[in-house]
């Protein structure tokens, strides 16, 4: 038995097929991964993320502390109320984590990571935090429920009332606002806007209820990843691990270089990197022919291998197959993706593949 | 329980097998097995005419999360397939015994359908499976 979220029974109750995720026991679909997915689309999905990892850094050089354990610079956050998203590298330069970082205020950040790397992850944090005096709390305490789709503020500000809906008002994409024991966060992993909710987890079921209500459907982790993957946005253990820098993940847009003299773990191995100018390419593939691309398909120009698929499935949305892909040196407009030993020509796109569930590659 | 018609043989690999007025047998995979591989997006079918052995690979269905072969019940003769489902996989998952079927075989032999599982046969493997 896995550990269970405190919406677990809502989702036996609606019938959900659960599966085994980081140790959770969390729901995979509701009874259609393709309905779930167009519906966050369409009008408006909501997602179950109490799994994931929420730890809460405190103490008076909270800001050194994160300038040495992130490769994104905090220092872009310039109000409270802001969220960055960033990688956590070991010396080495190889992604430890990815996670968002919240700003709460001057002695306090919040940051959210994965619940599959929750351990490697809070021994590393823990490490680090002691010589700068910073207390890290994991706040067992709190649920977490991403709301997404082009309905998801609407209908989230219909189920949780005007204080809500007044409260978030003006609140930008990437910021964070707090309305008595709700943090809404107006952040996401489906390329659709929305909110991911914190909130404490004795409340989790009534605000789902309330959700509900309001006409949000309930999706599940197998959506959720069509989603981000249509999105172009990496998943942890997939695109990327330790093994693979921000730089071979198509993620260094995330890395905040300047100032020179910041020195964050692992500056100096990415530096020599860039300098070596050898990562690799993470580019989008989109199947010209029918099929579905799968995780580790090789990928070729012509006759010779040059990487391989880190995410493959089928879009829902552009109703073909597509792919984030790692692959060494020049791959051109079309590469060829070998499936059950048959070359087939994908095309290759910079991601993301839909936004705001248009398509963003024809 | 999944749905299990009495008239139906069935294989250890999920498929079920309809045997015709003409002596040929029709084939699709079970409700059982497209409710574990979840929505269809992709299903490949054999050639016309492709001489097939009892067991061996003939057609791909894939769903969003993963693909699986599906596997000739019978050696014989493909002599239909369901276009159908190549244009239309979800077919597969909303009507698996019926508009969801995948090709008509020719049987060599009839032993070869004599051996194959009936539905309370499968019933009991489909239930093993689960423990």
């Amino acid at each position: 038995m896995g550990n269970k979220t405190p919406l677990y029974d809502m989702h036996v109750a609606a019938g959900a097929k659960l599966v085994d995720f980081g140790g959770w026991d969390m729901p995979i679909n509701y009874g259609s991964q393709l309905e779930e997915h167009h519906q966050v689309r369409r009008d408006a999905g909501m997602f179950d993320v109490s799994h994931m990892t929420i730890v809460d850094l405190r103490g008076g050089r909270v800001r050194e502390f994160l300038h040495r354990l992130v490769a994104n610079n905090i220092d872009k956050l310039k109000l409270a109320g802001g969220a960055l998203y960033t990688c956590m590298l070991n010396e080495r330069a190889g992604v430890i984590d990815d996670l968002i970082v919240y700003y709460c205020d001057p002695h306090w950040y919040r940051l959210v990571v994965n619940a599959a790397t929750r351990d490697k992850d809070l021994a590393w944090i823990t490490r680090h935090a002691a010589e700068f005096e910073v207390e890290v709390r994991e706040r067992h305490d709190l649920a977490m429920i991403a709301v997404q789709g082009p309905q998801a503020r609407d209908k989230t500000h219909a189920a949780l009332g005007d204080t809500v809906r007044a409260a978030t008002a003006l609140q930008k994409p990437f910021t964070f606002v707090v309305v008595g024991d709700l943090c809404i966060a107006r952040t996401g992993y489906t390329g659709e806007d929305g909110y991911e909710l914190m909130l404490p987890a004795a409340r989790a079921v009534e605000v789902w209820r309330k959700l509900l209500d309001a006409g949000v459907q309930p999706a599940g982790l197998g959506a959720r990843d069509t989603l981000r993957l249509e999105a172009g946005m990496n998943l942890y253990g997939t695109d990327m691990d330790e093994d693979m820098t921000p730089l071979d993940a198509g993620l260094a847009w995330t890395v905040g270089w300047e100032p020179a003299g910041r020195d964050f773990i692992g500056r100096a191995a990415l530096e020599a990197q860039r300098e070596r100018g050898d990562a690799a390419r993470f580019v989008g593939l989109v199947l010209l022919d029918k099929g579905v691309l799968r995780n580790h398909l090789p990928v070729f120009a012509g006759e010779r291998r040059i990487g391989e698929i880190t995410s493959g499935s089928f879009s829902p949305t552009l109703g073909r197959a597509i792919a984030l892909a790692r692959v060494q040196g020049d791959v051109g407009d079309v590469c060829q993706v070998e499936v059950r030993g048959k070359k087939i020509d994908a095309r290759v796109v910079k991601p993301p593949f839909v936004r705001k569930g248009q398509s963003c590659i024809d | 329980m999944s749905n299990l018609p009495a008239e139906l043989r069935y294989t250890k690999s999920h498929e079920w097998v309809r045997q015709e007025a003409d002596g040929t047998l029709t084939v699709g995979i079970t409700d059982h097995a497209q409710d574990l591989l979840g929505d269809m997006v992709y299903v490949e079918l054999p050639e016309v005419g492709r001489e097939v052995q009892a067991g061996q690979e003939c057609a791909v269905v894939e769903s969003v999360k993963a693909a699986s072969d599906v596997y000739s019940p019978v050696g014989g003769e493909v002599v239909a397939v369901n276009d159908a489902v190549s244009d239309g996989p979800e077919t597969v998952n909303k009507d698996p015994y019926g508009a969801g079927w995948m090709m008509r075989i020719k049987p060599a032999n009839t032993a070869e359908w004599e051996a194959l599982l009936d539905a309370q046969a499968y019933q009991a493997l489909v239930d093993s499976e689960a423990h």
